[in-house]
């Protein structure tokens, strides 16, 4: 199988993670205001920062380790539908990585696949209701089909970020049907979605790193 | 931005000390979980009652803990819903034995985060049940969708299943009246300014001076929809068609009208809204019997009312009336 992904990689991933949504938190916040309360960066960032404090990964051996102490990070600091959804995506993706050391390319597929189910199952998003799984969705297609294709991991998680980051454009035409933006109904239409925007960089943060 | 604060990344905090610091016979804060809890426990037995949300809605919920209301408040951040850590332990403080009922508003994250923290304490044999407010018209109730917000009717469920858990009503007792409160509340809500969150420094929205938002929440976003500024008598009779066209109470009812500011706005407007509101209901052939009139689920320094209309049965009244001992509802005499 192509590549592999170790521990100390999901560690820069995340810190990549941190790094992005720290860069972009203004804009993050903005796009929350339009169907929000301004702080989807914020709340984010908060989430990030206190899961990649200063060595935070060096005793993690496993990337359940490393996966499940984002998560649930996250999970207790957060707050809002943004950390009950980005907490279970990790912890999620944690399970799936059973008790390897390393994971190759199929393997992380199929763990960025049981995140995605851990966002359905937990707040009941679908493919247009203009929520983060807008990006995440066809990001997991795109690994999954790449991969097949027999893509390197490399380039399977660049299609991947890049199917993420259209995702993310096409809630912009689209009216909110979850969360606090659904309550705004047609005056969503115009704006991307903020946790649709985060969840692309978190993917473009994952090509830049897991490679 | 002119507020009083320390570090706007300690706003909540801040708050929740001074709160406790006012009030030591009614709440003490418990800084470790983030809670605001009851200055005395309540007697063995009693069935507890928790709720918890975004910060920014005070007095919603820190401000309905003591007797007659609440056992603990979960606050968030600013507009933020509380994590599953701070519902478990004001589960574990509520709990006497006989059960926790979750006053759970109607919001994507609070739903989330109480369902979490259910999942964590299905491990420590404590009966939980749960009531999901969702009182507001101005969102269609379609299927597919987040749903109606929970707003006001929060508050007069909070009172009246509240009382229920004083006077030694069970777990299922204490659930079905707060769920027949809510089955019969409506709210609707407009706003005349946006607010300012600590942490942004600036209003969510612009909103000019001759347009108004109708049809708003309590989390500073905007509106179902942006009109013309129109008068009192308009404003009044707006909330009153949009909420007794779901509603529809019986003809000759008796209401429980709430008139709620949003922060901003002064009590004597509130008042001018309230009497409006009342002379209209009257007109149409309704009996409001119960008012509340003031801030009571606000968003920070948003200006603007809601309107919440309960059409009342005697075992509510009843338990409206019970004596209630909280920083900021207080009436009747304690046992």
């Amino acid at each position: 199988m192509n590549g592999r992904v170790d521990t100390a990689q999901l560690a820069a991933w995340m810190c990549e993670c941190s790094r992005l949504i720290d860069v972009h938190i203004d804009t993050l916040n903005d796009l929350d205001a339009t169907g929000g309360d301004a702080d989807h960066g914020s709340n984010l960032e908060r989430g990030f920062t206190a899961a990649t404090a200063s060595g935070f990964s060096e005793k993690m051996t496993s990337p359940r380790e490393l996966l499940k102490h984002v998560g649930s990070t996250i999970v207790d600091i957060v707050g809002g539908s943004s950390g009950a959804v980005y907490g279970t995506f990790f912890l999620r993706m944690a399970l799936a990585s059973g008790e390897l050391k390393w994971v190759d390319g199929a393997t992380f597929a199929q763990m960025l696949r049981a995140g995605g189910q851990g966002i359905i199952d937990r707040g009941g998003a679908q493919v247009g209701d203009k929520t983060l799984y807008d990006s995440l969705a066809p990001a997991i297609a795109a690994l999954d089909n790449a991969l097949v294709a027999g893509e390197t991991l490399a380039s399977a998680l660049q299609m991947a970020a890049e199917a993420a980051e259209a995702g993310r454009d096409s809630t912009v035409a689209l009216a909110a049907r979850k969360g606090r933006a659904s309550y705004l109904g047609d005056r969503t239409i115009g704006y991307a979605d903020a946790g649709a925007t985060s969840m692309a960089l978190v993917l473009r943060a994952a090509a830049t790193t897991l490679i | 931005m002119k507020k009083f604060l320390n570090d706007p990344a300690h706003a909540v905090t801040d708050y929740l000390v001074g709160l406790a610091a006012a009030h030591p016979t009614i709440v003490k804060f418990d800084a470790a979980h983030r809670i605001i809890v009851r200055a005395a426990d309540p007697r063995t037995g009693k069935v507890g009652l928790i709720a918890g949300g975004g910060s920014g809605c005070e007095p919603l919920h820190t401000g309905f803990v003591g007797h007659g209301m609440l056992d603990a408040a979960c606050p968030g951040e600013i507009f933020t819903s509380p994590v599953p850590k701070q519902i478990v332990a004001a589960t574990r403080a509520a709990d006497q034995g006989s059960g926790v009922l979750h006053v759970i508003k109607n919001f994507s994250g609070e739903v989330m985060n109480f369902g979490m923290a259910t999942e964590l304490l299905a491990f420590e044999g404590i009966a939980i049940d749960s009531v999901l407010i969702d009182d507001d018209v101005s969102i269609p109730d379609m299927p597919g969708t987040a749903g109606r917000r929970g707003l006001g009717a929060t508050v007069l469920v909070e009172k009246i299943a509240g009382a229920a858990a004083e006077r030694g009503d069970d777990l299922a007792s204490v659930t079905c009246i707060a769920r027949r409160v809510n089955a019969r509340t409506r709210t609707f809500g407009v706003g005349l300014s946006s607010c300012t969150p600590p942490l942004r420094g600036k209003p969510i929205y612009d909103l000019p001076d001759d347009e108004i938002e109708i049809g708003i929440g309590i989390s500073g976003e905007p509106g179902r929809e942006r009109v013309a500024m129109r008068n009192v008598q308009e404003i009044a009779r707006t909330m009153i068609a949009e909420v007794l066209a779901d509603l529809r109470p019986t003809p000759g009812a008796a209401l429980l009208v709430m008139v709620n500011g949003m922060g901003a706005t002064p009590l004597s407007e509130l008042y001018v809204l309230y009497g409006e509101c009342d002379q209209a209901l009257r007109s149409a052939g309704l009996n409001p019997v119960r008012s509340l009139v003031g801030n009571y689920v606000t968003s920070l320094d948003q200006a603007g009312a809601a309107l919440t209309i309960l059409e009342l049965d005697d075992e509510m009244t009843v338990l409206w009336d019970a004596p209630v001992r909280t920083s900021s509802i207080t009436w009747g005499a304690l046992a």
